[in-house]
């Protein structure tokens, strides 16, 4: 009966996420209230890992799954960017090599600059 | 075909695990980032729904049950985020700045670039979660004014692109640091991209999975700020 405890901590998180977006005006959406909320009761001890971990393991294995409909969906969005289609393949290709080597270069330089600064104190 | 299916609830849900499952079956067999069996699940799935002339609608009767489960699996990524959170400490400074960095200058490439090639607002607000994990991304996108399915598209299309070019991206520029390569994949090319960072390494896993959650929060603070400026 471990996977009806596990589910109902999970689905309760997710409620809980459901009543903050509706509860304030931010535009978060539920799911990332929850994952605040569910992070936050780990870390502070108020939930522990074993009380969930099996049926969250589960869930994130099969996470692709749940993204089939929205994705199939696209036969039917289609017409919606037949016009801006090659704005929006070119937007996705370049932002995602300029996204890949900010990030990367700039955490390198911090990393290095932290293990230089570490050496000279030794 | 489609008024005999139009009252069926579980048409929709064994054709997506079925398809899921042959999809699964090819990556194990063709080692290839192209094989990502979300993408080859669908184009199987809309293949048959367009040979057996079904209409989306009816699919999603049944598919969308599935669906609802995206959002406990979202707040389950708050499991790996806690995990690694205490491995990850001495690197804090470089992970969060590291980061913020990528998705500000994503902000700034997307809306840059929607202005050249005149870019609806709905479809630039659309582009803007395209850096960040699926489900973050529908929610998000729905909250600013975007078309989800437009969002999932980019999404995906941005992760498996991602995962190609990873490492000719990292030789061109030099990233040699593990700590490094595994931000750089997952804030670029979120869960997609963390698949190929399995295959560097452990630390670049763990980091790739850390930055898919860190770069959604951020993402979904800092996207409603630009939409608001550019509109």
């Amino acid at each position: 009966m471990k996977y009806v405890k596990q589910f109902a901590i999970i689905a309760l998180m997710t409620f809980l996420g459901e009543c903050l977006n509706l509860l304030l005006p931010l535009p978060v959406p539920a799911s990332i209230y929850g994952m605040i909320l569910l992070f936050l009761s780990l870390q502070t001890g108020i939930l522990k890992l074993s009380q969930i971990e099996e049926t969250a393991d589960l869930l994130l294995a099969v996470m692709p799954i749940f993204f089939i409909s929205p994705t199939v969906s696209l036969m039917s969005s289609i017409g919606v960017i037949k016009d801006s289609l090659v704005g929006v393949l070119v937007i996705c290709l370049l932002s995602t090599i300029i996204v890949m080597a900010v990030t990367g270069l700039v955490s390198q330089a911090i990393i290095r600059h932290d293990k230089k600064k570490k050496e000279v104190q030794e | 075909m489609n008024e005999f299916l139009l009252n069926s609830t579980y048409f929709g849900i064994v054709l997506s695990l079925l398809c899921y499952w042959i999809a699964l079956k090819i990556s194990e067999k063709v080692k290839s980032t192209l094989m990502n069996p979300l993408l080859v699940s669908s184009a199987i799935i809309i293949a048959v729904l367009l040979i057996f002339k079904v209409d989306y609608k009816t699919f999603d009767k049944g598919a969308s049950y599935l669906t609802y489960f995206l959002n406990p699996a979202t707040v389950c990524l708050a499991v790996p985020l806690y995990r690694q959170f205490n491995v990850l400490k001495p690197n804090l400074k470089a992970i969060l700045l590291g980061i913020l960095s990528g998705c500000v200058a994503c902000m700034i490439v997307i809306v840059g670039l929607a202005a050249v090639f005149a870019l609806s607002p709905e479809i630039t607000a659309s582009l803007l979660p395209k850096s960040i994990t699926t489900a973050i991304a529908i929610g998000l996108s729905e909250e600013i004014g975007g078309i989800s399915s437009v969002t999932v598209a980019c999404v995906i299309i941005t992760g498996i692109f991602g995962a190609c070019i990873a490492s000719t991206v990292f030789k061109i520029f030099r990233i040699e640091e593990p700590v490094a390569q595994g931000l750089a994949t997952g804030t670029s090319a979120h869960a997609i991209g963390t698949s190929r960072a399995l295959e560097l390494g452990e630390v670049q896993a763990a980091m790739s999975s850390l930055a898919i959650c860190v770069t959604g929060i951020m993402t979904v603070i800092i996207a409603p700020i630009v939409v608001g400026i550019i509109s």
